[in-house]
């Protein structure tokens, strides 16, 4: 009864914390510009079913590819256990599905052989980052934190897993020892494929060790969960969450294709046909930036980006600039719009929405030669395994310091005024254009 | 071109007729010495395979491309309204070009600005040919020559066409060897968003170098290309290494019009 009250108790503060960072969370998003992704709902859900549930773009890396899906499978369906576990907490029965009968030996078995699974796959993760040292685990933006992020991820899922399938030893040998609580008049509850080969282990341990033990792995599973349960908004992990909305909200239009800016389209209309009448402006309406300065600027679908970032490096190991040495990596991008997006949820938490925090995504996080070296070959947006788009990120940004700042390199600015004097981005005349129809061959 | 003549759209509309598609020459396409070789190996397909064409000359206008993947929306939408007010004043309705940036821009970001058109890239339009038997292609000089093929970004990755323009040249008889990183993963030339019109940021190593170190390991006798700007940069890159005399860089029209013997 204690027990079940304790765990109620913990329950209430985990489920509690775990919402007010998720309304958090949900606000800093919801500060970038608007923008209306409800349309084709049928292929967002298909996109969503796709790439997030069935993890398409993963497969490019087999190997990755393949451990990342143990843990995936593995996590999903183990937190099915969950359910009971908690269940179980709450009326302080002992293992209250087990009504189903041989389909919940079949469950339980198959769960002892994912939890296995995703202990291989964690500890070949663990190894690749720490070991092996796979180079984009290393790279200029894998500070101290998003490596030790990752490996605190790793470690707990192992401890997890670890606790699990101790748990389940435990009761298996107390169902055999015949005690209170534990054991059925039906025989053994439950299939355990792999926790027996523990048996051996803790064969020799007291009744009273036993329940100790199998309490102890019961309350560390579940308040390990719930722990992590309140990590994961904190952490890269955050994907598992928030891959499903992000690819749901996925840019469907060809990669090629980058926004017209409305604002613009006016302001041009205007300047062609001066007799155009101009939108009439709302009257509450703040003048808006041209371009990204920071991440107020940028839409809750590129700050949504930004949070389901699991800093795998896929774009930046394929970015031709990045490649070369140049400055620029999309990850990095992406985990400073975060970065900068979290300080200012902070800022607006504890001096309020109007403060200014005197700090910009724009040169305190993001330096414009990282901008300067893209070529908009979309290689990260195809290598993103949620479709985050840094190149959307990086556009907008140029277009901040091209239209507000008029400091784009001066080459650019070349081409420009190339441009607009003569029609083409290099100095010819535009009388000539017709000239290789002329010529011989 | 001493053997037709190119008509303008201005002589065409003067004389009462249309053409069935708009060639879009591009800036690279008219002015670049190396580009006008792809220019007029088109011209030269679409007039031997009696496809009715024509030119805006001296009325076309940069599509506004390196602007906006600049950051200049300003400048690119003043370019992208001037060029569709001469394109729909002319009635276009299909558009081909040889510039991966021109037939982007102009089939995904001229229709919100008012300009729709059908807009294909000259692979599609030399599959195409080929498909309706108008163009018969044989091996000739390129048979059984070892070729590789470099993705452009803005057709790959940014339309998703892969095929065509592969389709088109094997019917060249050759070997096509694919780079390790080639379609979706294919590795960008190094000259988009601007990059053609500007030095390199601070790094270790230009990216057209990288690109050509990747293609000149398959030992080809062509790189294939389908943009001017992969055009520039993948020659400078075979230059780079001494191999210009063994390494040619071809457009794929180039090696089609070579080909065929009209």
């Amino acid at each position: 009864m204690l027990s079940s009250l304790l765990f109620l108790l913990l329950f209430g503060i985990a489920v509690y914390f775990f919402t007010k960072k998720i309304k958090e969370v949900n606000r800093n998003i919801n500060l970038g510009r608007d923008v209306d992704l409800n349309d084709y709902q049928s292929k967002r859900w298909k996109t969503m079913a796709m790439v997030a549930l069935g993890q398409s773009k993963m497969g490019t890396r087999p190997v990755a590819a393949f451990f990342h899906v143990l843990i995936y499978v593995g996590f999903i369906i183990i937190n099915i256990e969950v359910l009971e576990i908690i269940i179980d907490g709450i009326l302080g029965t002992h293992r209250i599905l087990s009504f189903m009968g041989s389909f919940y030996n079949f469950l339980i078995g198959s769960f002892e052989i994912l939890a296995v699974g995703v202990l291989a796959a964690c500890f070949v993760f663990l190894s690749r980052r720490n070991i092996v040292k796979l180079k984009r685990f290393w790279m200029r933006e894998m500070t101290s934190w998003p490596r030790s992020d990752a490996n605190i991820i790793l470690v707990v899922e192992i401890l997890l897993m670890s606790a699990f399938l101790i748990m389940n030893a435990t009761d298996h040998q107390l169902q055999l020892n015949g005690s209170q609580h534990y054991s059925n008049a039906n025989g053994i509850i439950g299939s355990f494929p792999i926790s027996s080969f523990l048996l051996p282990f803790i064969s020799g341990i007291s009744t009273d060790g036993l329940i100790l033990l199998e309490r102890s792995c019961w309350w560390f599973h579940i308040i390990g969960i719930l722990a992590f349960l309140n990590y994961v908004p904190y952490s890269k992990h955050f994907h598992i969450l928030l891959a499903f909305p992000n690819t749901y909200y996925s840019n469907l239009k060809p990669k090629g294709e980058f926004t017209n800016m409305q604002s613009v389209t006016n302001e041009v209309k205007l300047m062609l046909d001066p007799s155009s009448v101009p939108p009439p402006i709302e009257p509450n309406a703040s003048p808006r930036r041209f371009g990204a300065k920071d991440v107020q600027d940028l839409t809750w679908k590129q700050l949504m980006d930004s949070y389901s970032c699991t800093e795998c490096g896929r774009c930046t190991s394929v970015c031709p600039a990045n490649i070369t040495g140049k400055l620029l990596s999309p990850r990095k991008i992406m985990m400073d719009t975060r970065d900068r997006l979290e300080e200012v949820g902070k800022n607006i938490d504890k001096n309020g929405a109007s403060n200014d925090d005197g700090k910009t995504l724009l040169n305190d996080y993001i330096t414009p030669e990282e901008l300067w070296a893209c070529t908009s070959c979309n290689a990260c947006v195809q290598a993103c395994p949620v479709n985050i788009d840094p190149l959307s990120i990086i556009i907008d940004m140029r277009r901040y310091l091209v239209m507000e700042q008029s400091s784009a390199p001066a080459e650019l600015n070349g081409m420009f005024t190339k441009i607009e004097n003569n029609g083409a981005p290099w100095q010819f005349s535009p009388a000539d254009r017709l000239n290789w129809a002329k010529e011989e061959n | 071109m001493a053997d037709f003549k190119i008509h303008t759209m201005a002589e065409m509309a003067a004389a009462g007729e249309h053409p069935d598609v708009l060639f879009w020459v591009g800036c690279a396409g008219s002015f670049d010495d190396r580009s006008k070789k792809v220019t007029k190996a088109v011209a030269k397909i679409l007039f031997h395979t009696g496809v009715k064409f024509a030119v805006l000359g001296t009325e076309e206008s940069c599509t506004g491309d390196p602007a906006k993947r600049s950051g200049n929306e300003f400048l690119f939408q003043m370019q992208a309204m001037n060029n569709i007010a001469i394109l729909n004043g002319y009635n276009i309705t299909k558009i081909v070009t040889a510039c991966p940036h021109c037939f982007n821009t102009i089939k995904n970001e001229y229709p919100e600005l008012g300009g729709h058109y059908e807009v294909i890239h000259h692979s599609q339009l030399l599959q195409s040919l080929i498909d309706s038997g108008k163009l018969k292609v044989e091996g000739g000089d390129y048979k059984g020559k070892k070729i590789t093929f470099h993705d452009p970004c803005y057709l790959g990755r940014g339309n998703q066409e892969y095929e065509a323009p592969r389709s088109v040249i094997q019917k060249l008889d050759i070997e096509l060897n694919e780079m390790k990183r080639s379609r979706a993963n294919g590795l960008c030339c190094g000259a988009g968003g601007g990059q053609m019109f500007k030095e390199p940021e601070k790094g270790n190593k230009d990216i057209n170098i990288e690109r050509t170190e990747e293609a000149l390991s398959l030992n080809p006798d062509v790189i294939a290309v389908g943009c001017p700007f992969c055009m520039t940069m993948m020659t400078d890159g075979v230059k780079n290494f001494n191999k210009e005399s063994s390494v040619k860089v071809k457009d794929i029209a180039e090696m089609i019009a070579e080909a065929i013997d009209f």
